[in-house]
């Protein structure tokens, strides 16, 4: 019976996870980058204007994504060095799946110590 | 095939040393070029055995229901490397997958290796694959005169390499490399594999060379260490770790 195409998803495992992860999260700390450049160089134009703009993130919604770009930073930040000891060190490549659980509960315990406080911020009353 | 067991569990009702077979449920994705360019996916319906492997059931598919069924073997036996295939999601030899292994309750879906122009079914053009193999030179390089015996090796200076001559040209190592399916440029696991088979042989004097061949910008350091070459390899090479070997040989050795 034959049928419409689309083949399917290549079933990688922990190794091809964790390179998809870290190419999104690059591509969203590029794009914060990008962002922020330009935020803070409004600065030069009038202190005014840059204060609006800043004001402007003064959301819940941006909140959330605030805490969403810092996970995203820590994971890149420790993935990358997990990935730089899977590069030059010689025992890297057989524990490279141990290492990656190793980055997920470092960024849990990074976040467990940042969202508390952030989540304050955003929703607690100033 | 005759005498099926209804009930696995009542092993009194089975014939001694009988196998019991099942039915299992082929999925292939299929390009038939003179037909359409577009592929398509046909389901077939064999009984096997649970000592059958998926080239076992493609092979009855082929004599005994559809002739047309292209696909490549050679030993069947996890050798020559002419099976390689997509076998539910992850790259597999078809002659070293038993059925029984991959839960036949489920339609089996069996695709061709991916990043390699497919010319029928599941036959890929293999010749991308094996340009980029000659390319690192898989030869011994020596200068001077030839010994008159042997070329004498210490078991120690064998061990250094031993795991990459393994290594038996099946693809399903690059294939399943997500940068060699972006643009199919990088040399791919296979080549790198095969060249350190040989930058680390004591006997061999073209190391320098090679090195300078895959210090190109589609060479080793195309390698983001996804495993996925690790993963697929039938032959349990440590693939990326071969890969990362040969990195740090690039600096180590330009230093």
């Amino acid at each position: 019976m034959p049928e419409k195409p689309a083949g399917t998803l290549y079933r990688g495992r922990e190794g091809m996870w964790s390179w998809v992860a870290h190419r999104v999260t690059g591509f969203l700390i590029f794009f914060f980058l990008l962002v922020h450049v330009l935020d803070t160089s409004l600065v030069r134009v009038s202190p005014e204007a840059y204060n609006a703009v800043i004001g402007a993130y003064k959301n819940p919604v941006m909140g959330i994504g605030e805490a969403g770009l810092v996970a995203a930073i820590v994971f890149h930040a420790f993935n990358g060095i997990r990935v730089m000891l899977v590069d030059f060190w010689s025992q890297g490549t057989r524990y490279q799946r141990v290492m990656l659980w190793v980055v997920v509960g470092l960024v849990v315990v990074t976040m467990a110590g940042f969202l508390p406080r952030h989540l304050m911020n955003v929703f607690g009353a100033h | 095939m005759t005498a099926v067991a209804e009930n696995s569990t009542s092993a009194a009702e089975t014939k001694a040393g009988e196998i019991p077979s099942f039915d299992v449920t082929l999925r292939i994705r299929r390009l038939d070029p003179d037909r359409s360019d577009e592929p398509f996916w046909e389901e077939f319906t064999v009984t096997a055995h649970a000592t059958d492997r998926v080239l076992d059931a493609m092979h009855k598919v082929k004599w005994e229901v559809d002739g047309s069924l292209t696909f490549r073997r050679s030993c069947a036996h996890g050798i020559c490397g002419s099976d390689a295939m997509r076998i539910n999601g992850r790259n597999r030899l078809a002659c070293k997958t038993l059925l029984k292994d991959l839960d036949p309750s489920k339609p089996i879906v069996i695709e061709p290796i991916k990043g390699l122009p497919v010319l029928k079914d599941l036959v890929v053009d293999m010749e991308p694959f094996f340009a980029s193999y000659r390319e690192v030179m898989p030869f011994l390089i020596t200068g001077g005169n030839a010994p008159t015996a042997e070329r004498r090796q210490s078991p120690e200076e064998r061990a250094r390499y031993d795991d990459t001559t393994k290594c038996i040209l099946c693809a399903a190592c690059t294939s399943s490399c997500p940068v060699f399916w972006t643009d199919g440029q990088y040399f791919g696991p296979a080549a790198i594999v095969n060249a350190h088979r040989f930058i680390f042989d004591s006997r061999d004097e073209g190391a320098a060379q090679r090195l300078e061949i895959l210090n190109d910008k589609e060479g080793v350091w195309r390698c983001r260490t996804t495993f996925n070459c690790s993963e697929a390899c039938p032959r349990g090479i440590e693939v990326t770790k071969a890969i990362q070997e040969v990195k740090r040989a690039m600096i180590t050795r330009a230093f």
